[in-house]
């Protein structure tokens, strides 16, 4: 298990002052100017040492990332856009960020923006987090006060704004084009790719989007070196990540552990266990509603890390994990979330628009078992119909799920269908 | 889930106050010139704040300040959900049903809820006082299950709890945001693990020798390239 | 440029070609929907994913660049499973209405369903209703039909520039809606029912009239503005059933206005079908000999100095040279086809025509528009103006009122003497015109109609040679007419001879007696009232303020009726086919004046069309070439003198209504009411 002195977010339960004081108490903002004097290409490349993978879900090499805005200014100004839309269900991990450590934020934009030539980034919350933005604000508003952010930043020289931006509910808008577009005042519809953001972003402008986490334990990493950082987890899946465990455990928490550790691990020691022992545990979705389910077996040895859960054919994607016990509805809980899926579609290209009313249809009869047996082919088909077909990873997530129900739990659907008609045969009969 | 159209009933105007007109100035100078439909979701919210909901007339003010057609900013209005289209309760009460609350129960806490304020999902009491919405992921999933009632998240509910929130509203109170179980954020409940030293600052690398290996891996590379291939 | 292949076949194009592009250049076909090679690139539909090598997803071609060496596959199994995927989705909650929706038979979900779907349904789920939206007088819809490809809402948006049309609500709720169900208030508003691709938007006036199998098609000219606007006309039986635009990339693009496409129902009402004598104070129906004996009692004997004709804006150049030949042989130079009593020069061409040509305002950098509404007088134009405006780079001032035109302006003055300062310097929009590659000015017949406008004509040519606006290769003075036969008459010099009157002086002559007979052909926009007691024969198609007056009426025929030629405003000489026939004993026009000239002894030297455009060519040999715009020489024109201070009178108060056939048209009566007289009226949240 992670030693407390190797976890960076050190507030993370906000058991201690998240305001400036509090937070240079804790290590924040030491050192920043002598972090901005290494350069920008020691940063970057410090970063592309660390092995940090984006933490929002897709887990692009976040030094990389960097490395792909313009190397110098042009008269379109660069721009770092924080990803703070914080909603696929199972995740909430930067909410206790930004409420909690938000100066570790504030330090990472600077740092980042910094690195990427940007003199401003947007933060944009979801609206939602209307309390954690106001943390956030009051934190910005200090580090403005104490010359951290601002014309002359840390005393560097480099000047930088930090603005923060409330959405208002629109899962979509973590789609980092679709949050640039909600951003410059618009229906949160994905952009198409090519062009990228570094290309075309933000008001047309070179543009990186990176998620909260990805961000704030930048300066961390920086200040204790990349090694540090790499030194946990396994290669190709460094660091320390902040899980999100909730459903039916009995003790439901986030925590920061080093990436790659075993899930049963993850979840008998910071989570009590599963309600009811090990024995009593269904299944498990391990990153977030857009992976699909492990089933126990699978869920027995698997670590929490990209390529482990990648190999199960899941994913890690935020390291929500959701923990199902035996007493579930597997195929409500599906079915939920492909509830959620058509709900936040934002209806822009075909396949979303109409395969996610499709399978949220055709999964609340399977709920029932309203269905024939070769319904559950034509679902699967529908989802590959859906998967890859889309402008943005939205469809895909919504395939995602039922697919893993489909993979696991065909023999629970199929009793379902079987149960539904022999009780209408009967009804018939009497 | 429907029902994302303009209510029928709409006042004749809208003008923002002195105070909110003050507020979304602060919030166009946060972007560049020319761009300030980027203010549209903030406008938008600061009107809900100010009224309640979003009116047919407040979408035209907004049009009218940020320079944009008002189709434009009706197409945000119905976009994203926090707005609400149609006049809401006093207290407006948001239950979070997504898969990790109902997991922990977010059926009794709606239960609770209908029970308790003798309405239904997405209704209003007759005496306007409180409203009934759902929430998709409320992003507190550790928490759950989970309400929000205005700005505020109530967490770790249940039926009971959710009994005694909602007679407190009723009697005019606004109680304590946060878990109602009382843990600290996100932390587990009761003894735990991680955490439990007074956080300190941890020592920084040497930053002089980083640079200087990093000077020497980039001359190492320039060579490499210069260098005629073998 | 890159190279790649496509199905196998090697192609080079230059870098920023979208795939479908390039596959549309080696005649490989790609479905879409969404895409529109005259909008922006929405990639929404996905019906033009194709397989490209090393690509972990199929790819939209509609909006992915080529690129060095990509391999592209458009029929390999994954394409085909990606599109016939899409197809399922989009026919899902698709209704299954083909046999009672208008767009059948020429659908391209209809004609792709048939290319790429699956032959039975596989959801069992209720397909999605959506209620029906108001659009406006001219656009039907059935909502429940659409496919949210969005072209309509960025036709709106980028063309037609009234960004009204827009998609409210996410997902699957996503509805297509104008703010509040207005009207769709653009004169280019039809558009978006041929840009639909399904039968969401269909056309109002022609809904359940006909299926496009039944309609015989015509490519002819549209002259219900001087664009010239190209379009085909469908027809069955005897009626003109719909207006379509063809593509004419140097006129109308693929454009058409909704004058020009929904006043052709005013082609069933009050029209003149017989001849009709005027008798005790009543037109009273006649035969052709009865009205030419009529005429020929008067005007046989009549001194040709006391005859004149008046030519109206629809006239077509056949017409107009016969009776021109006419009156010349009845010893007349009393001829007009100035109605409106402009200030043209017609000694010289380059005075009255779109010098820069409608497709040359794409490389102009800098506007000056000067008495002209273009959105009202010319939509089609107007949008090039707008097309050119959205590229950025150019500067636009406008004189005159200031209207809303869809694109921003700089608005340097309301009154017309504000030209005589950028002629002389003094205004520093003069700067910005000389400053400019290709500066044009448009001149708008509210500058030229009034008493002042031979003066106001020649101080814009001096701010043309001030400001540099002509130079080699650019002519940027230019004329925005508002009458299809304005150019075409003053091309074949349907104007007063020596010693002859214009319109001003035939009208002074009528009422003081001096004229006793006038020749009005399909002359309507003049003051009646003012004819006195001439004789007054009206030679034309619909029963309209001319008619009125007429003591003689001579049936004739509506441009969709006979093939005529006309000019547009630049100075294209384009013909419009016959369609259909005219009405019961109308006749083609130059073949009415051919036999009365025969009643009046004085037969004209043509039998048939051929000649009669030989005579063309001989009198001006710009009618040899047909669909080509000439350039004109640049010389001298305008008479010197002071511009009023005053501000302009513009000729079209009602886009809508603005000819015998839009008066007659109920579409645009409702247009009228819905746009012109409604306009002010506010309209209820609820509206619709």
């Amino acid at each position: 298990m992670l030693a407390d002195k190797d976890r960076i977010f050190t507030n993370l339960y906000g058991r201690h002052d998240w305001r400036l004081a509090g937070a240079r108490a804790r290590g924040d903002w030491d050192g920043t100017k002598e972090i901005l004097d290494m350069g920008a290409d020691w940063i970057i490349d410090e970063m592309k040492r660390s092995g940090l993978r984006g933490r929002g879900g897709a887990g692009f090499p976040t030094g990389l990332k960097w490395s792909f805005m313009p190397k110098t200014e042009s008269d379109r100004p660069h721009y770092l856009v924080v990803n703070a839309d914080e909603g696929e269900p199972g995740t909430c991990k930067d909410r206790d960020m930004l409420r909690f450590d938000p100066h570790k934020l504030i330090e990472g934009c600077l740092i980042a923006s910094f690195a990427m030539k940007a003199h401003a980034c947007y933060i944009y919350i979801r609206g939602e987090f209307y309390n954690e933005a106001s943390n956030l604000q009051v934190a910005i508003d200090e580090a403005y006060a104490a010359g951290l952010i601002g014309n002359n930043a840390c005393g560097s020289g480099w000047k930088f704004d930090l603005y923060l931006h409330r959405g208002a509910g629109a899962y979509i808008c973590g789609e980092e084009t679709a949050l640039i577009e909600s951003l410059e005042g618009k229906k949160g519809q994905p952009r198409l790719k090519p062009p990228f953001p570094a290309g075309v972003g933000l008001y047309g402008c070179p543009t990186t989007v990176n998620n909260v986490e990805s961000i704030a334990v930048a300066p961390t990493i920086l200040r204790r070196g990349a090694s540090w950082f790499a030194g946990f987890g396994r290669p190709n899946n460094t660091g320390t990540k902040v899980f999100c465990i909730s459903g039916n455990v009995n003790k439901p928490c986030n925590v920061e552990d080093a990436m790659s550790i075993p899930l049963k691990e993850l979840i008998e020691k910071h989570c009590g266990g599963v309600r009811g022992g090990w024995d009593n545990l269904l299944g498990i979705i391990p990153g977030g509603a857009s992976v699909p389910v492990l089933p126990k077996s699978i869920c027995d040895t698997v670590l929490m890390d990209f390529d482990a859960l990648r190999d199960v054919k899941s994913g890690l994607g935020t390291a929500a994990v959701m923990v199902m016990d035996k007493s579930t509805d597997i195929v409500a809980a599906i079915a939920r979330l492909s509830a959620f899926y058509k709900h936040e579609s934002c209806g822009q290209c075909t396949p979303c628009r109409e395969g996610t009313g499709w399978l949220a249809r055709v999964m609340k009869r399977m709920v029932k078992g309203e269905a024939t047996l070769g319904e559950i082919d034509t679902l699967e088909q529908v989802t590959y119909q859906i998967e890859g077909h889309t402008i943005c990873a939205l469809g895909d997530a919504a395939a995602w799920p039922v697919q893993g129900l489909i993979r696991h739990f065909r023999p629970e659907l199929e009793r379902r269908i079987r149960d539904y008609r022999d009780a209408k045969v009967k009804d018939k009969a009497a | 889930m429907s029902g994302r159209a303009l209510a029928k009933d709409q006042p004749a105007s809208f003008a923002f106050t002195a105070e909110m007109t003050a507020r979304l100035n602060q919030i166009i100078a946060k972007y560049p010139q020319g761009r300030q439909a980027s203010a549209v979701i903030p406008a938008l919210d600061l009107a809900q704040r100010q009224e309640g909901w979003v009116t047919r007339p407040a979408i035209e003010e907004i049009a009218r300040l940020l320079d944009m057609a008002p189709m434009r900013v009706l197409e945000v209005a119905t976009f994203y959900t926090m707005f609400n289209l149609h006049p809401v309760g006093k207290t407006h009460v948001q239950i979070c049903t997504s898969l990790p609350c109902w997991l922990r129960g977010s059926n009794e806490v709606v239960k609770a809820c209908k029970e308790k304020l003798g309405i239904g999902m997405g209704e209003r009491s007759a005496d306007g006082t409180f409203s009934l919405g759902e929430l998709e992921c409320s992003g507190a999933c550790v928490n759950a299950p989970v309400a929000q009632i205005g700005d505020d998240y109530y967490e770790d509910l249940d039926y009971a709890s959710t009994v005694k929130m909602l007679d407190a509203f009723k009697r005019g109170e606004t109680p304590k945001a946060g878990s109602v179980t009382g843990r600290d954020g996100s932390a587990p409940a009761g003894d735990h693990l991680t955490l439990t030293e007074k956080p300190t600052p941890p020592a920084k690398q040497d930053f002089a020798a980083a640079k200087a290996a990093f000077e020497k891996a980039k001359a190492e590379a320039a060579a490499k390239a210069a260098a005629p291939k073998a | 440029m890159p190279k790649l292949t496509i199905d196998g076949i090697a192609v080079e194009v230059p870098a920023n070609t979208t795939i479908l592009q390039a596959a549309e250049q080696v005649g490989v076909e790609i479905p879409r929907f969404c895409y529109h090679d005259r909008l922006s690139i929405a990639g929404n539909c996905r019906m033009c994913l194709v397989d490209v090598e090393k690509s972990p997803k199929p790819v939209a071609s509609c909006a992915m660049p080529v690129g060095e060496g990509m391999v592209v596959h458009t029929k390999s199994d994954r394409a085909n499973k990606a599109r016939g995927g899409v197809m399922e989705f989009l026919l899902i909650n698709h209704p299954l209405d083909c046999p009672i929706c208008d767009q059948g038979g020429e659908c391209d979900l209809q004609d792709q369903a048939m290319a790429y779907g699956f032959d039975r349904g596989r959801y069992h789920e209720n397909k999605r209703a959506v209620k029906d939206k108001y659009m406006g007088p001219v656009v039907e819809t059935v909502m429940t039909r659409c496919i949210h490809c969005t072209r309509c809402v960025r036709f709106a948006t980028e063309v037609a520039g009234v960004p009204q049309l827009g998609a409210t609500g996410r997902g699957e709720d996503m509805e297509i809606t104008t703010y509040l169900e207005g009207a769709l208030s653009s004169e280019l508003s039809g558009n978006v029912v041929d840009l639909c691709p399904v039968g969401a938007l269909t056309s109002k006036p022609y809904a359940f009239n006909a299926r496009p199998w039944e309609l015989r098609k015509t490519e002819s000219i549209d002259v219900m503005d001087a664009v010239g606007t190209n379009v085909r006309l469908d027809a069955r039986g005897r009626q003109v059933l719909r207006v379509l635009p063809r593509v004419n990339e140097d006129v109308n693009e693929e454009w058409l206005a909704d004058k020009s496409r929904h006043a052709v129902d005013g082609l069933r009402y009050q029209r003149l079908d017989q001849p009709f004598v005027r008798k005790n104070g009543k037109l009273a129906p006649a035969s052709w000999d009865e009205a030419f004996a009529v005429i020929t009692a008067k005007i046989k004997n009549l001194d040709g100095k006391k005859f004149a004709a008046i030519a109206g804006d629809t006239a077509d150049v056949e017409a107009m040279l016969a009776l021109k030949d006419l009156m010349t042989a009845c010893g007349s130079s009393n001829l007009d086809c100035r109605q409106d009593g402009a200030s043209l020069d017609p000694n010289a061409r380059a005075s009255y025509i779109f010098n820069s040509t409608i497709a040359g305002i794409e490389q102009a950098d800098a506007i000056l528009i000067v008495g002209s509404n273009p959105r009202k007088e010319a939509p089609v134009l107007n949008a090039r103006i707008r097309k050119r405006y959205l590229k950025g780079g150019v500067k636009i001032a406008v004189i005159g009122d200031a209207a809303q035109l869809t694109y921003k302006y700089e608005h340097i003055g309301t009154t017309a003497d504000v030209l005589a300062k950028i002629a002389d310097g003094s205004h520093p929009f003069a700067a910005t015109l000389k400053a400019a590659k290709n500066p044009m000015i448009i001149l708008g017949m509210a500058a030229l109609t009034r008493p002042d406008g031979a003066a106001t004509l020649a101080t814009a040519k001096n701010a043309a040679d001030a400001c540099g606006l002509v130079k080699d290769g650019w002519n940027g003075f230019n004329v925005l007419h508002t009458a299809a036969a304005r150019v075409g008459g003053l091309d074949i010099g349907f104007v007063p001879g020596s010693g002859g009157k214009d319109v001003r002086g035939i009208l002074d002559g009528a009422g003081k007696g001096e004229i006793e007979a006038v020749y009005l052909l399909g002359a309507d926009e003049i003051d009646t009232a003012k004819l006195g007691k001439a004789f007054v024969i009206y030679q034309g198609h619909h029963g309209d303020r001319g008619a009125h007056r007429a003591d003689v009426v001579l049936p004739g025929a509506a441009y969709t009726e006979k093939d005529g030629t006309y000019v547009n405003t630049e100075g294209r000489v384009q013909q419009a086919l016959r369609a259909v026939f005219p009405p019961g004993d109308a006749r083609e026009d130059w073949t009415i004046i051919r036999a009365l000239s025969e009643k009046l002894g004085r037969t004209l030297p043509y039998d048939n069309l051929a000649q009669v455009r030989a005579r063309m060519a001989f009198v001006n040999p710009l009618f040899k070439g047909v669909n080509k715009a000439e350039k004109a020489e640049w010389k001298g024109f305008g008479a010197p003198g002071s511009v009023a201070a005053v501000a302009f009178d513009y000729p079209v108060k009602n886009y809508y209504m603005t000819d015998p056939i839009s008066r007659a048209s109920r579409t645009m009566a409702q247009c009228t009411e819905e746009f012109v007289l409604a306009g002010s009226k506010q309209k209820s949240g609820t509206h619709g």
